[in-house]
């Protein structure tokens, strides 16, 4: 960041403890949803999506001791549709190694934003199977799609300006914004 | 990067960047259906003066796997038998779209001679006996998988075999002591290069000195042409000298890894079968061969391709 030459600004949208509620919620919604979790698989995206899909995995197992959900992670960066436009580094390795074929698949993310992530990443699910179905959970909705995708599981919607980042982490929701002076 | 032509043009960082991006190819390559769209659109022309098996085959099925159209121009049957001079082949095949050439040829530079003609990026397979890049990144890729330590600090590389005709070893001396690794060259006098003594090498006679300190041991495929020429008294005499026989392999450290780049000569230089021998990274090699040159196609063709194309395109 230059701060130098643009002044920015930062608010806090979520609080650590708010984001463990969201994850919290969106645990039991998943599992309401699919009447039990005995089909369903989290596949985190790398790299911003993987401690979500831990920490669901965590409070789905709470919800419902009798079994672990099993669940991985997927780098889409070798599926997108901006290489050769901006410079892609490919990120972090996938890591799914459970069958996905008839599996309910439950994309996790941290910000949901134009939606060119999970086309990607519903691109990269069928080299490994055909599942039951795909859903999407993600802690922030931000708005700006530019694509025909929706979330399923929603933490917070946050209406954002197109230059703002978003930053998700345990410790909270901080989006920031450039101010012009 | 625009071009993988020879290691020192790569560089340090850029070895470390292909290997790193190689352990995510490797990925794609377990998955049940290891192919990704990455490099849709893009074409990759396989431009082979001099034969060879495994690394067109691994080029070509790398680049399948990112998704490129693959040309393959086979010398035998295309116009170079009518006469065609390399600069006519190289502009009539742009012409036709290729965004990379992956070449080999018999004379050492032709990679960059190409450079000139094509604003397409060059790859080189193999030029003379001057580098072999690509087979130098999937050996050092093949070490860190089997030490599993990405840097070879202390580790100690013995090359066996022809220095002098080789482009693997060249490649491979600068990539593994880029690396960290001591290096140490077995061969006899008439198969050195006469500049030696300007590589950061030892070099060593006695193959039976340094084996049992040896913990990645390279042979070199020795080519039957060179007895031909005088620079060995017979294959038998070679492989009795510089050869993997059975009792050396036994001195080997347990934890040593054996590579070779193939085609093997049994019975000149590997005395043993690589399936019988533990410590062989053979088959390893082949395989990571394909991992790495999908790295290098996306480097090249992908990472800042246009990027690239926009810089040339200002400061023109």
């Amino acid at each position: 960041m230059n701060q130098e030459q643009k002044r920015s600004s930062n608010r806090m949208a979520l609080s650590g403890p708010d984001v463990q509620r969201a994850i919290s919620r969106i645990a039991h919604e998943i599992v309401e949803r699919n009447h039990g979790a005995h089909n369903v698989v989290l596949v985190g995206l790398q790299r911003g999506g993987t401690w979500i899909a831990d920490a669901l995995a965590e409070r789905i197992y709470a919800i419902e001791p009798e079994l672990t959900v099993p669940n991985g992670s997927l780098d889409v960066s070798m599926h997108r549709d901006d290489i050769g436009i901006r410079p892609i580094v490919p990120g972090a390795i996938s890591d799914i190694s459970f069958d996905i074929n008839g599996a309910i698949v439950v994309l996790v993310d941290d910000v949901l934003y134009t939606g060119r992530t999970v086309r990607a990443a519903l691109e990269a699910l069928n080299n490994f199977g055909r599942p039951q179905s795909v859903q999407l959970a993600v802690i922030v909705d931000r708005g700006h799609r530019e694509l025909p995708i929706r979330p399923d599981f929603v933490g917070k919607n946050l209406p954002t300006q197109m230059g703002d980042e978003v930053v998700v982490s345990d410790s909270g929701v901080v989006v920031t914004s450039e101010v012009s002076s | 990067m625009k071009h993988l032509r020879s290691i020192g043009e790569l560089g340090r960082d850029g070895l470390e960047q292909l290997l790193e991006s190689a352990t995510h190819m490797a990925e794609i390559n377990r998955r049940p259906i290891p192919k990704v769209p990455a490099l849709r659109g893009k074409t990759v022309v396989s431009l082979f003066y001099e034969d060879s098996t495994r690394t067109r085959l691994s080029f070509e099925t790398a680049a399948k796997r990112l998704s490129a159209e693959t040309m393959t121009f086979s010398v035998s049957t295309s116009s170079v038998s009518k006469g065609e001079s390399l600069r006519d082949t190289i502009e009539t095949i742009s012409q036709m779209g290729a965004h990379c050439f992956v070449v080999r040829h018999k004379s050492s530079g032709v990679p960059w001679q190409i450079a000139q003609w094509t604003n397409a990026s060059i790859i080189n397979a193999g030029d003379g006996a001057h580098q072999h890049p690509t087979q130098a990144i999937v050996d050092c890729f093949t070490v860190r998988q089997a030490i599993d330590q990405p840097f070879f600090n202390g580790v100690n590389v013995t090359i066996v075999g022809d220095i002098k005709h080789s482009r693997v070893a060249r490649s491979n001396i600068e990539a593994f002591t880029m690396l960290g690794a001591r290096v140490t060259v077995v061969a006899p006098p008439t198969l050195l290069p006469s500049q030696i003594g300007h590589w950061p090498v030892t070099v060593v006679h006695s193959f039976d000195e340094v084996i049992a300190s040896t913990d990645v041991l390279y042979m070199l495929r020795l080519q039957s042409e060179r007895m031909d020429q005088g620079l060995i008294p017979s294959l038998s005499e070679y492989g009795s000298q510089f050869g993997l026989t059975m009792e050396r392999a036994q001195r080997l450290q347990s934890s040593a890894v054996v590579m070779h780049p193939g085609p093997m000569n049994r019975g000149v230089e590997m005395h043993v079968d690589p399936s019988d021998l533990p410590q062989s990274r053979i088959h390893q090699q082949v395989e990571n061969g394909i991992s790495v040159r999908m790295a290098v196609l996306f480097d090249v063709l992908a990472r800042d391709g246009e990027l690239q194309q926009l810089h040339e395109e200002v400061s023109a």
